[in-house]
């Protein structure tokens, strides 16, 4: 198994330590990881994207150009990356800010409120675990148990008391995802 | 297992320097490699194992406590990225000249001049060609995964200290700014006065001993007669690197009918071309060179019975393509490919390289 993925959306969304979370719950299962950042004088409300790759195999490329899964999280990702899915792929997004939505016809479409549900929770740093639940639901790659893991291992001791709280939003993301397009 | 962790290309090389034994890290702070004394600074390794991290004033002053440190028979190193190798060039050579061990971490970024900050690997030729003056070579290490940033730390000082050179590990942002899976090193003590006696006594300037020759650490002799001589003696260390210590990784090379020669991040580019290219039908192989010097000109030219054309990749206008044709010798075509000033190429764009240049389409 390779699953090759993009997520891109503003900075301050949370897209990098998303990527890290999810890549980090790879290892938890014994998988080989990459996480490669679009890195450079970037800033708050600039564009943020960071591949990863998870796979049972050696990882070549850590830089690509087609992916088998972007989840999209503002409208300029969605212009620069829609074209970018492999046909057959998966397209993940938070129509929260969305005014041109995808066109592709050769790849499964998934909505999911990341913004919305974050908002109802009555917390926005909630947003990208949610949008990583929702991943989950689409494509289960990793386990919610080893995501917790992965957790329990990145985050200082400190913060885990905020581990429920981020398990309960990627519970809320696995339960909210909306099929658009499924081939 | 080990301790495994998801690190930073940059952080290991960090980390992998406190667990290695070294005593002292010099350096300057510049984008994209600032993780490393970043992490240092973060980590306090004086605490721990009593190596020292120090922010210098200049990156010509951190390439002269080098120097210091190294004098001294103490495992040392710096880093930089381009334009500030390019400021401690005048110590790399110095360090060279006076035999010292020591070991210098570039995190290339496009150039020339400032350049930009993104990753390149434009300094091929002045990392393996020179950089600073007089007929030196440096060992040269380019790490393509951020195990082999962890691996290469304590490879690069073993080097240095088995020749008296100092090595260099050549990378790039790619592999300095992203994250893999990474299964750190064991600590190791550091050498005791009394091992540093023991490996490094009969240069090392740590003081006369009493009924014996003073050790002078220095580049300078005015006589050519004795200058030359010492030349000799230089250039019988190099090549004994090229007869010993070539490091290279052969990937899908059995059957293959071309070939990519590629170093660090464009070889993990290339292995995602190889891949591309096989469901084409086109039987392409991977030769890494890991080792930039010395550099696996025999393994390249054992290739050439085997193969009908060669495609070297590297993230510059050129460099070591020049290397490339040495070894072939014109016996097969042999083009470049490059994406340069902080472009990185795609696997497909090597690919499409492969067809129009190598196979003629």
């Amino acid at each position: 198994m390779t699953e090759e993925i993009i997520i891109a959306g503003f900075g301050g969304q949370g897209v990098l330590s998303m990527g890290k979370i999810l890549a980090y719950s790879g290892i938890m299962q014994d998988q080989e990881v990459s996480w490669m950042p679009s890195y450079g004088p970037e800033m708050r409300g600039g564009t943020a994207n960071v591949t990863v790759i998870l796979s049972d195999d050696r990882i070549s490329s850590p830089v690509l150009k087609k992916f088998d899964t972007a989840i999209i999280l503002n409208q300029q990702s969605m212009d620069k990356f829609e074209a970018d899915i492999k046909p057959g792929g998966t397209l993940l997004y938070d129509p929260n800010g969305i005014t041109r939505h995808p066109e592709r016809k050769d790849i499964n479409i998934f909505k999911i409120p990341g913004a919305a549900l974050a908002a109802e929770m009555g917390n926005p740093k909630t947003f990208n675990m949610i949008i990583l639940g929702g991943f989950l639901n689409v494509k289960p790659i990793v386990k919610v148990e080893n995501v917790k893991k992965g957790l329990e291992k990145s985050l200082p001791e400190r913060h885990h008391k905020l581990i429920p709280l981020n398990i309960e939003a990627i519970q809320k993301g696995i339960d909210s995802v909306e099929n658009v397009q499924v081939l | 297992m080990g301790d495994v962790r998801l690190m930073k290309g940059n952080e290991v090389i960090a980390e992998a320097a406190i667990r290695c034994g070294c005593d002292g890290y010099f350096g300057y702070p510049i984008t994209p490699q600032s993780e490393i004394m970043e992490t240092l600074m973060i980590r306090k390794p004086e605490d721990e194992t009593g190596m020292v991290v120090l922010q210098a004033e200049s990156e010509v002053a951190a390439i002269n406590m080098v120097y210091g440190g190294a004098s001294c028979g103490k495992k040392v190193m710096t880093s930089s990225s381009s334009p500030g190798i390019s400021l401690k060039a005048e110590g790399i050579t110095y360090l060279a000249g006076a035999e010292l061990p020591a070991l210098i971490v570039n995190i290339v970024r496009g150039g020339p001049g400032l350049g930009t900050i993104q990753p390149a690997q434009s300094d091929y030729f002045q990392a393996v060609k020179g950089g600073g003056h007089g007929d030196y070579k440096l060992i040269v290490l380019a790490p393509a995964s951020v195990q082999e940033m962890n691996d290469f730390v304590d490879l690069g000082f073993e080097l240095s200290f088995k020749y008296l050179n100092p090595a260099m590990i050549l990378s790039d942002g790619v592999i300095g700014q992203m994250m893999e899976k990474v299964e750190l090193s064991d600590y190791k003590p550091r050498w005791t006065d009394e091992e540093i006696e023991k490996i490094s006594g009969s240069w090392a300037t740590n003081g006369k001993k009493a009924g014996g020759e003073r050790n002078i650490s220095t580049s300078l002799d005015l006589d050519s007669a004795k200058q030359e001589v010492f030349n000799h003696k230089l250039q019988a260390k190099y090549r004994a690197m090229e007869e010993n210590d070539v490091r290279f990784e052969k990937i899908a090379c059995d059957d293959a009918d071309y070939l990519f020669v590629a170093y660090g991040s464009s070889a993990r580019i290339c292995q995602k071309s190889v891949e591309l290219a096989r469901e084409k039908g086109i039987k392409v192989g991977l030769l890494r060179p890991i080792t930039l010097f010395p550099y696996p000109t025999k393994q390249i030219q054992e290739m050439l019975g085997q193969v009908k054309g060669i495609l070297s990749v590297e993230m510059s206008a050129g460099q070591m393509v020049e290397d490339v044709r040495l070894a072939v010798e014109g016996k097969v075509p042999v083009e470049h490919f490059g994406r340069y000033g902080g472009i990185i190429p795609t696997p497909e764009e090597v690919v499409e390289a492969l067809e129009e240049k190598i196979l003629g389409k």
